[in-house]
């Protein structure tokens, strides 16, 4: 086990800047996912720390040691492949131990190790079978006890659950849960999917265009996301943005909205009336029983989901936004709709620069 | 029979043509009749194809087991069925097995079959201007009392005077019905004869000796090769792979005089040695072009996650690669088997001298046309012989013939 820190990390293709200086440290035994589109570089990073790419310019660390020119095998990491890259003419036990037969381990050793991986994943049964003979969460188990067995500093997962269905991406889910928390190890986790990280990891970092946009807990996210990028891609549904104008009312800091609406906000230091804002609101922090702080619109349609119901309401502006109510309401409601929000999860960001200005 | 020059460009063109054949099949666009009938203008060409190998095929194969008389007398087509044939017997001499019965009658008696006539008998006669006057079992009146009886199982009767049942034997004309009968004499004496100074045996394994190294030497360089043009990153990589696509279509006969004239300077002069290097030499760019474009295939992912695994080129070259790569290791193999094993320009140049010990059977059929060419059941058992080997090949690897070929065309 190791601790990781990434620092002034840049990847150029030619003269393509993917990666714009990365710093990020993480801790020994610690869970963190790497989150963004496609295309945001989250694979090349993660490809950099595995030492599969090139390093332009910065250090990484693994434990102490500068890895920057050390291969893949140095560097002591284990990676889980998108596709599990499994060795399609070796039987599972023969996939398990082939990075320790590299390694010169004695073969009781490795039939202990393979045993004790095989039997933590329940992969004991199909241990004589190809590849090709198991499902595809069998599949990804074997991937991953192929980086328990060799005992590495970290884990890397680079989309390890992306080739699944839902329902067995659901439980896999679980059990990388269930693996972290047995072994402890130190992993990094990529992924284009925000439930997948919010659920699996200590620390969450949100990547955009080669740039860390947030470092933060999962919840650190979701409440405090610190700018538009950040607020729009956590959550789930996406959070309401509507625009707006920073005002005051009866010296109370309010949002003004097109329409005339106004919400009450709590700003972080001074802002200047006037100032073109964007507003965040989250679709399960509007409510019905709220008095006060609230907007009225008319219903576009509703869409049940059985614990929430989605009301797409018109408030006059565009875009529509989401209010989710949990439990059963009614389905068939029509007509105007008051949702109430209290002031302090109201999400405020300076239009023009995208920075969070609420607290 | 000698080397086709430029044997990457047709390789190239038929994987082309399957492609297409392949992708009209399956592409969703195009209307459902046009489709239709591609699909029957290639079953219809895979059957004539097929028709067009079968039948010599078949007519050396069954040729080989005939007699030159056989050869001669009807086409290898009527080997397999019982023939009607007419053919002339003798009764035995009168003057030694007439045996006198009643009063100055004298009877012969016996069994064509003793005269080596295996066949039931048909319609027979005694006079060459009526050939079939008589049906088995009949008696023919021969005139003044002489009679002659032939039953189907061959045996006769002839009875007469003393004048008449003497001189030479009757002569008898039989329809018979031959059954199909084979021998394998031919392969006998094209394999086993010591006297037959053109046998096949010492150009048979002549023929593996050069065969057997030039298919394997080319192909361990090959994968090396090709290994390190797919996936390792060194300057000059696309250079170097567009430069061996370019060596496809040089023809071999370019390099015949150049090449001996070196082999001869740097003294492995004629040989087994120079005729492996040449063959290696000119199979090498399509060996490593179509290994190359199928390592290039191979999932990335497993490349990668065996170098994270620790493993280094050459183990992942030999643990990963080459298992995975052995449906194009086998196809390539049987090509350069093929192409080797009925080479005759390259055995001719590189290998054949004037002692004759080295001598090929391409090289040994092409001799035995000259100096026995109308012996054709000793030609075509020779021929055989040297088809055997390719045909169990073929046969035996087909499914890696076409999965190897479509392999990086068709995915």
């Amino acid at each position: 086990m190791a601790s990781v820190s990434l620092n002034g990390i840049e990847k150029n293709y030619g003269a393509v800047n993917v990666i714009k200086g990365i710093d990020l440290a993480v801790e020994e035994g610690e869970f963190v996912a790497l989150v963004g589109p496609s295309g945001c570089g989250k694979s090349t990073l993660l490809r950099m720390i595995a030492g599969l790419e090139e390093i332009t310019a910065g250090e990484i660390e693994i434990g102490d040691r500068i890895v920057n020119d050390l291969t893949p095998r140095e560097r002591n990491i284990a990676m889980v492949f998108q596709s599990y890259a499994l060795y399609p003419h070796m039987s599972v036990a023969k996939n398990l131990s082939f990075n320790l037969e590299l390694s010169k381990v004695p073969k009781d050793e490795i039939a202990r190790r393979v045993d004790e991986a095989a039997r933590m994943l329940e992969l004991e049964e199909m241990l004589e079978r190809k590849p090709s003979q198991l499902s595809g969460g069998q599949r990804q188990r074997v991937a991953m006890g192929r980086a328990i067995v060799r005992n590495p500093s970290v884990f890397l997962f680079d989309e390890p659950l992306s080739n699944l269905d839902a329902k067995l991406r659901v439980q896999m889910r679980g059990e990388i849960k269930t693996l972290h928390k047995k072994v402890g190890t130190t992993s990094i986790y990529v992924t284009h999917d925000q439930i997948e990280a919010m659920t699996l990891a200590d620390r969450v970092v949100v990547l955009n265009g080669g740039v860390i946009q947030q470092v933060g807990t999962p919840m650190d996210l979701y409440m405090r996301p610190v700018n538009l990028f950040v607020a729009a891609f956590i959550g789930s549904p996406g959070m309401n943005m509507l625009d707006g104008e920073a005002a005051s009312r009866d010296g109370t800091p309010v949002v003004r909205l097109p329409g005339g609406a106004e919400l009450e906000w709590q700003p972080e230091g001074q802002v200047r009336e006037g100032l073109p804002v964007t507003v965040g609101l989250r679709p399960e922090h509007l409510t019905l029983e709220g008095t006060g702080n609230s907007l009225t619109g008319s219903i576009d349609y509703v869409e049940p989901t059985g614990g929430l119901t989605f009301y797409n309401l018109d408030l006059g502006q565009r875009p529509h936004i989401t209010v989710a109510i949990s439990g059963a309401t009614d389905m068939r409601r029509e007509g105007p709709m008051t949702v109430s929000i209290t002031p302090d999860l109201v999400h405020v960001f300076d239009r023009e620069s995208g920075q969070r200005i609420s607290v | 029979m000698t080397d086709t020059p430029d044997r990457g460009s047709f390789v190239i063109a038929a994987r082309q043509v399957i492609g297409g054949l392949f992708k009209g099949k399956t592409s969703e666009d195009g209307m459902a009749g046009e489709k239709a009938t591609l699909v029957w203008v290639t079953n219809l060409s895979v059957l004539a194809l097929v028709l067009l190998w079968i039948f010599p095929t078949l007519g050396l194969f069954v040729s080989s087991f005939r007699t030159g008389d056989q050869i001669t007398a009807s086409g290898w087509w009527s080997a397999m069925f019982p023939s009607e044939q007419t053919i002339q017997v003798r009764t035995a001499d009168p003057d030694e097995n007439r045996v006198e019965v009643d009063g100055g009658f004298y009877v012969v008696s016996g069994d064509f079959a003793d005269d080596g006539l295996t066949a039931s008998v048909g319609a027979w006669g005694v006079s060459s201007r009526d050939i079939g006057a008589y049906e088995p079992g009949q008696t023919a009146d021969l005139g003044d009392g002489q009679t002659f009886l032939v039953n189907e199982d061959g045996t006769y009767e002839w009875r007469g005077t003393d004048e008449q049942i003497s001189g030479r034997g009757q002569r008898v004309f039989v329809d018979a019905v031959v059954p199909p009968s084979f021998t394998l004499d031919n392969y006998n004496f094209v394999l086993f004869d010591p006297a037959n100074s053109q046998g096949m045996a010492r150009a048979f394994f002549n023929t593996l000796t050069v065969v057997i190294p030039a298919t394997i030497i080319p192909i361990l360089v090959a994968a090396f090769a090709a290994y390190a043009l797919a996936w390792m990153d060194f300057p000059g990589r696309a250079l170097l792979i567009a430069t061996i696509v370019g060596l496809l279509v040089v023809p071999l006969q370019l390099a015949l005089i150049p090449l001996l004239t070196l082999h001869n300077a740097i003294g492995i002069g004629k040989g087994y040695l120079g005729t492996w290097l040449a063959h290696t030499g000119f199979g090498l760019p399509l060996a490593i072009y179509l290994l190359r474009n199928y390592m290039v295939g191979l999932p990335r992912d497993i490349i990668e996650n065996a170098k994270v695994d620790g493993a280094t080129d050459f183990q992942i070259f030999t643990r990963i690669i080459l298992p995975l790569s052995f449906p194009a290791l086998a196809s390539f193999a049987i090509f350069q088997f093929l192409w080797t094993w009925n080479d005759l320009l390259v055995a001719l140049v590189f290998l054949i001298d004037s002692s004759g010990q080295t001598t090929v059977m391409t090289r040994q059929l092409v001799e035995m046309l000259g100096t026995r060419g109308g012996d054709w059941e000793v030609l075509a058992t020779s021929a055989f012989v040297s088809m055997a080997v390719p045909l169990v090949v073929f046969f035996a690897m087909q499914r890696y013939l076409v999965r190897g070929l479509l392999a990086g065309s068709v995915k």
